[in-house]
């Protein structure tokens, strides 16, 4: 008897009980089930939630290959095991040294990620009586890759609970949520523990151990430097954009993520009308903000001068802009779900991570504060935009009867 | 004052098994049947009794509401059975036919020296109103309200579509007297749109606007022209009528009998000769699908298209209103990583390793699977790719799903009829019942509100 028939047999024998959820969210898994149409279209569309949800995983698993390789790359170039990388392909980046380091720290980021997550989703789905669903396969992916690199596990795991929980569960399960999960993780993680995920330590991979000794690693990133004013370092434009930088796990090279655009947008997944606008709400601030220092309204003296001196278009290589744009802020749960209302939810994202970025010194990164604050108004957008429909409706009666 | 219609939104679903343009009858079926649940919120009440001698025209049953409503006998024979559900509800009235129909003479008829009191009258008599269906709430028109306007449409877009230019091939008479005939009961006019390279017989009736259209689906849903062309506005009413079905009504102004002659399509990918049979309104579907022959013992049965018919067995009936028969293979069976894997075989509107849209072109041979299990609404902006009429499809759903009696109002729900959901239901990545859903709010909206 074959795998088909006896897991078959197996889901009929489940079929009502308590874990039944449990088993199909596995069986399912395996196989695509057998239901069948009953009333309306008796024809459905080849795609399903799982083929979504994994397209936008398999968009996100360069940037995690490259997460791993640079964590290591990042603590080795500083004790002077490797020397710079000199190109996207240089073997001073993909070696097995920078690989052991990196895959020690992220994959225990991962496996904690989606193994906490789920766990907490089959016990919300036995308990309520539903079918486990995927919105978590992605969520349990973003976590590990918008973490600095030395994040302690329990940490970690304290803060998916809460995001799942929290975030998600409470308001009714995937597409009932209100805030991004991912980034309500990301934002407990912030508030909860401040110290940690604002400090200059935590995101070079061995920087918090050797803190005050002669060989200490640093841990800053460039738009903590920026913020005080200490300019790019030694990274040049070429090594930000290829992500040969410290940052959050995942969301350091740029063209890695550029291509997972492609992917998200070509495979029509993710919304290009909310990564277009996001992409120029926060080029628009950035020119307003060259034009403030040009007119010589903010001086060198200015705390603010170093982050609003950047090129409006070099905001988008340095920091998460282009990681939450592509990514974060085309939930589709989560964000505007009239066309008209995701240019308005994506053009607000932009301009605000920008300025939050700028005017944000004890904390340089406003992304994820701007998408979590746009998931909020993303109602109200919609609200609007469909208001527009119902008054045209009304007009039209209104001539009628005229 | 035509106004041609020009659709840019909505998908074409080419599928195997496209009926062959040939007519030939279907042997006769011994048992006709009715089943008011394709009568939408009536509720018979029978006018004849078990073992009554009917003749074809003589009424079966009315409807409780609105008594005026008649419905009569598709053919001449004997009332044998009638089935009845819980709470005694009448799920099934099944006719032994005759081996020769015996019409009752309702009298020939000019419609152009009637009014409308005299036609509508004469229509309800002979059993033809319940072809007239109404907006708001799609249900049968009720014969008190003067409509705005009536809607008639000359095209079918849909995946396996009866082709009207061929059924209705030489029935210019009848449709002409039907067309007269309707022409005098709204204040507006009748509006009859046909495909923009058709030579449909349509095309030169007079007392209607003749409009065109192009053939993307769902430009030939009745639903999408009312909201191209005159939009139902709150307080307003206007009536639909399908084209085959204004065929019976010409008859009888013409011979004055109920000849409720019906040309199907009998298609789909599991029937051998896809072809047309001309048969009769209720008939044993099983007299021509066995004439056909299947290629599969395990398939689906569908009264009407594959996007909004009813699922019935072989021995079950055609339903009233529905003018194809589809055939297609059952989907129970597992897929080993059906999700993840890259699929061609399947139609799809994304990318997402699915290719369908490499190959426009291709006509597909699906099954009933859902691929997928149900689902909450997650993924946004794929249904206003295929849904072409002003309406916010996602939101009215959901307006609909909390029972919001005035968004749903407001979103437009006055518009609408199920089938005009049928293409986001099909595209639906949640799997989510949307005719199912439109139906209900519509039943909740026509008892709350009226």
């Amino acid at each position: 008897m074959g795998l088909k028939q006896s897991l078959h047999k197996m889901k009929m024998k489940y079929e009502g009980t308590k874990m039944a959820p449990a088993f199909n969210a596995i069986h399912t898994f395996l196989y695509l089930p057998n239901e069948t149409t009953h009333n309306g279209t008796h024809i459905k569309m080849a795609d399903d939630l799982k083929r979504t949800m994994n397209m936008v995983i398999l968009s996100l698993v360069p940037c995690l290959i490259f997460g791993i390789f640079n964590a290591g790359y990042q603590h080795n170039i500083q004790i002077g095991l490797v020397d710079a990388a000199a190109g996207f392909f240089s073997p001073e980046f993909w070696n097995l040294d920078n690989f052991s380091i990196g895959a020690w720290k992220v994959l225990p980021l991962v496996l904690v990620s989606y193994g906490v997550g789920l766990l907490i989703e089959f016990i919300f789905a036995v308990i309520k009586g539903h079918e486990v669903e995927e919105g978590y396969l992605v969520t349990g992916m973003l976590v590990p890759l918008i973490v600095p690199v030395d994040i302690p596990l329990w940490m970690l795991a304290v803060a998916v609970i809460f995001g799942v929980v929290i975030g998600k569960e409470v308001f009714g399960g995937t597409g009932m949520n209100i805030l991004n999960p991912a980034l309500t993780i990301r934002a407990f993680l912030f508030f909860a523990y401040p110290t940690w995920m604002s400090g200059d330590k935590v995101w070079v991979t061995g920087a918090v151990d050797t803190v005050g000794q002669p060989d200490a690693i640093s841990g800053e990133t460039i738009l903590g430097s920026l913020a005080q004013n200490n300019g790019f370092q030694q990274w040049d434009l070429m090594d930000q954009f290829l992500g040969f930088i410290p940052g959050s796990v995942g969301e350091t090279s740029k063209l890695l993520i550029v291509v997972g655009a492609l992917i998200l947008i070509l495979s029509k997944i993710g919304s290009w009308r909310i990564i277009l606008s996001t992409l120029v709400g926060a080029l628009t601030m950035g020119l307003i903000f060259n034009g403030v220092v040009s007119q010589g309204w903010v001086t060198e003296s200015s705390k603010f001068f170093g982050l609003m001196d950047v090129p409006f278009w070099q905001h988008l290589f340095i920091g998460s802009i282009l990681f939450g744009a592509v990514y974060m802020a085309t939930d589709p749960v989560s964000a505007s779900q009239t066309n008209k209302g995701k240019w308005i939810y994506g053009f607000l994202i932009g301009f605000i991570s920008i300025m939050i970025r700028v005017f944000n010194p004890a904390y340089p990164e406003g992304v994820f504060l701007a998408i979590l604050l746009m998931n909020v108004f993303a109602p109200t957008i919609d609200h609007y935009v469909v208001e527009g429909n119902i008054k045209k409706r009304a007009k039209r009666l209104k001539v009628k009867t005229a | 004052m035509s106004k041609d219609i020009k659709i840019k939104k909505g998908l074409a679903i080419r599928l195997k098994g496209e009926a062959d343009k040939t007519l030939s009858n279907a042997p006769r079926s011994r048992t006709f049947a009715i089943r008011p649940s394709d009568l939408h919120l009536i509720t018979p009440k029978l006018a004849v009794r078990e073992g009554a001698r009917l003749q074809a025209g003589d009424t079966l049953f009315f409807s409780k509401d609105n008594e005026a409503i008649k419905f009569s006998s598709p053919v001449s024979g004997t009332l044998t059975e009638i089935e009845r559900g819980a709470k005694r509800v009448i799920t099934k009235i099944t006719i032994e036919g005759d081996q020769q129909d015996v019409f009752r003479d309702f009298g020939v008829k000019t419609p152009s020296s009637m009014d409308a009191a005299a036609i509508k009258s004469h229509l309800l008599a002979a059993g033809c109103w319940p072809f007239i269906m109404q907006r708001p709430y799609a249900v049968i028109a009720n014969p008190e309200l003067m409509p705005k306007a009536i809607f008639v449409s000359g095209l079918n877009t849909g995946p396996l579509a009866t082709d009207l230019d061929f059924v209705l091939q030489g029935k210019e008479k009848e449709l002409q007297a039907a067309l007269s005939a309707l022409a005098k009961l709204t204040e507006g006019s009748v509006h009859v749109t046909i495909g923009k390279n058709s030579n449909s017989p349509l095309a030169g009736m007079n007392d209607v606007t003749i409009h065109k259209t192009n053939n993307l689906h769902p430009a030939g849903n009745v639903g999408t022209q009312i909201n191209k062309l005159d939009p139902v506005n709150k307080g307003e009413v206007v009536w639909t009528i399908g084209a085959q079905d204004l065929v019976v009504i010409g008859e009888l102004f013409l011979t004055g009998k109920y000849n409720a002659e019906r040309v199907i399509a009998l298609a789909g990918s599991s029937v051998k000769t896809a072809k047309y049979y001309r048969t009769r309104l209720g008939s044993e579907v099983a007299t021509f699908v066995y004439d056909s022959g299947l290629t599969d013992e395990n398939v689906r049965i569908i009264s009407g298209g594959v996007l909004s018919g009813t699922a019935i067995s072989p021995k079950q009936h055609l339903g009233f209103y529905d003018t194809a028969v589809t055939v297609i293979p059952e989907g129970d069976d597992y897929d080993l990583f059906g999700w993840a894997k890259p699929v061609a075989n399947k139609i799809s509107t994304s990318r997402a390793l699915t290719f369908s849209w490499m190959t426009p072109k291709k006509k597909f041979d699906l099954n009933t699977n859902t691929n997928g299990e149900h689902r909450a609404f997650v993924v946004t902006g794929g249904y206003e790719e295929v849904f072409p009429l002003d309406i916010f499809p996602l939101q009215i759903l959901k307006a609909c799903l909390v029972k919001d009696l005035d968004a749903m109002e407001a979103l437009g729900m006055y518009e609408v009829a199920p089938e005009d959901f049928a293409l986001t239901e099909f595209v639906c990545v949640s799997k989510q019942p949307h005719q199912q859903i439109i139906r209900q709010g519509l039943d909740l909206m026509y008892k709350e509100i009226g």
